[in-house]
């Protein structure tokens, strides 16, 4: 099928289809796209849009600190939403920070998703000692608090890398840290589709004429295992993101030098005494909109894709 | 019954037995633990010494067993930092996250409950449609960045309420309470209010929801028809129904507060066990890390074990269950 020819039809057909019209028909689910698209892109393409870089140093002025928001009396443009203590633009660093808070957010839940989806189509598959081994492991993980669980792999994973890679590989830690606390819902759900369907007659045909096992998890059984797991990923989503912004804020997360919304927050922290309240709020404010956004996009999947809600 | 309660305790075990042995891998493997308790001018002698004392040189099985058998006792060895043990150090602490924990379970209880009811009796109602979405937010949020904005307003624009510490506290023999004090209540307000958001719309969704599939049952319409009054009917009936599993989440739920309140504890400066971990964190403190761990999975996982128990001991259907392996189904 030629992409050009298929891409507007591939629209129309969806809101022509069941989830379209549910999706046409339900404000918070275009809503929270249409706030949730603003900022992927305003983030996507920040080094563009923002007035500043805020981490290159000749751009950014000494004195011009701690300039409040642009409505305030003492406001100054183009500092919309004022600047720090450096003389940094907060609109910008807000910008640069969703960026990151972002990337971070979604590789973990791919990383997490690939390594449940794995793990459950092998535990669903072959069953027995494999899959007993398997989800015994699943039940300790969801028995420790998975905040502390994260803290914990985040802390040992900085402490094992050398002193000066831990900043360049601080998003990739607090990735892996999230993934591997919350790949175990992916697990299950895909193993339970799994053990329904490789009774089907279509996996037994498969089986007969010999295709390899990896091949009939991968591309016979896997396709019919994922609307739950894609629920499951819009949801943790907005999990991921939070819980990287917290790991940032305690101060195990990503460092100042290149800072997410949750490092941005425990930098205005610092200087919640000293009246620049627009340091803190705002960073909050952006944070909680994309987790907002994000979880409403994911109640209105789940609720669209249950069949029992029909 | 024995084989249920048996299987229940042999899981929990090996749940912990896991545990520990991440927090033993940890305080063997992240960094050398020799080295970081000895100074820099310390001779070959005394670091063989220290070695042979803290059962280094002996096999890995070994260790790991004198680990846990350490842990059993409540031995986790000394802190890096102020070379204090760490039993000590985390019993000293205990109390503020305990009281924490407690308030913060309390007002979720209080405040969502009723809040779970109204939105269930009202549904159509725009107040009830705006708590639901209020509750939606309220997930949304992270509760350190709702924790600051409490105190940017309480705190340092109005002047309400203390932005941290626990206030004066009094010591009853080793437990210190802040709620004695007028300003141990104080400053429990706050971090109470912060810690418990996320519970208090979980328990609202949960009441509401449950309240919602009681109302359709026959004995509410049964109750209805007898002209019983409306209160009655969706206090006296309804509501009770419900109470279970509420109380079975917020049993479970305990465990997680105490995790989530090392968050809480962070942004009010709250001297409990969750700040001493985030510290412990920050300077590779690791005895205290390990032992952090180990405490807050044995609680949470006593109170999952619990819960069970408690289960089957009201409701004899799963006794049953256990008992042939399932097979009568419900």
């Amino acid at each position: 099928m030629p992409a050009e020819a298929a891409k507007p039809g591939r629209l129309r057909r969806f809101l022509d289809s069941d989830i379209g019209w549910s999706f046409r028909r339900t404000p918070a689910a275009w809503l929270s796209t249409l706030v949730l698209s603003i900022l992927i892109l305003t983030a996507l393409f920040c080094p563009l849009i923002a007035p500043q870089n805020p981490h290159d140093l000749a751009q950014v002025f000494i004195d011009k600190a701690e300039i409040p928001p642009i409505w305030s009396a003492d406001g100054e443009w183009p500092f919309l939403l004022g600047t720090d203590p450096q003389g940094r633009d907060v609109l910008s660093a807000i910008l640069y920070g969703t960026r990151v808070s972002l990337i971070i957010g979604f590789s973990a839940v791919l990383v997490s998703m690939v390594i449940g989806v794995s793990l459950g189509l092998a535990a669903g598959f072959y069953g027995g000692r494999i899959d007993n081994l398997l989800m015994r492991l699943g039940d300790t993980v969801l028995s420790i608090p998975t905040l502390l669980m994260a803290i914990l792999v985040s802390a040992i994973f900085r402490e094992l890398l050398p002193p000066g890679l831990r900043d360049p590989f601080a998003a990739a830690v607090l990735v892996v840290s999230i993934a591997l606390t919350s790949w175990v819902q992916y697990a299950r759900t895909v193993r339970a589709s799994t053990m329904v369907e490789r009774r089907k007659e279509y996996v037994l045909a498969a089986r007969i004429i010999k295709v390899p096992a990896g091949r009939i998890m991968r591309r016979h059984i896997l396709p019919n295992t994922l609307t739950p797991v894609m629920v499951a990923a819009t949801l943790n989503l907005g999990l991921a993101i939070l819980s990287e912004a917290t790991l940032s804020f305690l101060g195990v997360g990503m460092p100042i030098t290149q800072p997410s919304l949750g490092t941005l927050i425990r930098i205005g922290n610092q200087y919640l005494f000293s009246g620049s309240w627009w340091l803190v709020v705002f960073p909050s404010l952006q944070l909680g909109l994309i987790v907002l956004s994000v979880n409403l996009l994911g109640d209105w999947l789940r609720d669209a894709l249950n069949p029992k809600l029909r | 019954m024995p084989a249920f309660l048996f299987k229940r305790f042999v899981n929990a075990a090996g749940v912990m037995l896991a545990v520990a042995f991440l927090a033993f891998l940890t305080f063997r493997f992240v960094g050398d633990p020799v080295e970081l308790m000895l100074n820099e001018q310390a001779s070959q002698q005394q670091r063989d010494e220290l070695r042979t004392r803290l059962g280094l040189d002996k096999g890995f099985v070994l260790q790991f067993a004198t680990f846990v058998g350490n842990a059993v006792r409540g031995d986790f060895g000394i802190s890096y930092r102020n070379q204090q043990e760490v039993f000590t150090l985390i019993a000293e602490r205990f109390p503020a996250t305990f009281e924490l924990v407690l308030v913060a379970t309390f007002l979720s209880l209080a405040v969502g409950i009723p809040l779970g009811v109204y939105t269930a009796i009202r549904r159509e109602s725009v107040l009830a449609k705006a708590l639901q979405f209020i509750s939606v937010l309220g997930v949304s949020l992270p509760s350190f960045a709702l924790g600051i904005l409490f105190i940017l307003v309480f705190s340092v624009n109005l002047q309400w309420l203390p932005a941290f510490g626990r206030g004066e506290v009094v010591q009853l023999g080793w437990w210190s309470t802040g709620f004695l004090t007028a300003s141990g209540r104080k400053a429990l307000i706050l971090p109470g209010i912060t810690l418990s958001l996320f519970q208090i719309t979980l328990v609202m969704r949960l009441v509401r929801a449950e309240m919602l599939e009681t109302m359709r049952t026959d004995f509410i319409r049964f109750a209805r028809a007898r002209g019983l009054p409306a209160r009655v009917v969706n206090f006296r009936h309804a509501l009770r129904n419900c109470l279970m599993p509420v109380i079975t989440v917020t049993g479970l739920q305990i465990g997680n507060l105490i995790a989530f309140a090392l968050v809480t504890e962070t942004v009010f400066q709250w001297p409990g066990m969750g700040m001493l971990f985030v510290q412990a964190v920050t300077f590779v403190d690791i005895p205290v890390m390990a032992a952090y761990l180990i405490v807050v999975s044995f609680i949470f996982v006593s109170l999952n074990t619990l819960v069970d128990l408690t289960y089957a001991w009201v409701d004899p259907r799963l006794r049953e269950d256990a008992l042939s392996g399932g097979a009568n189904a419900r």
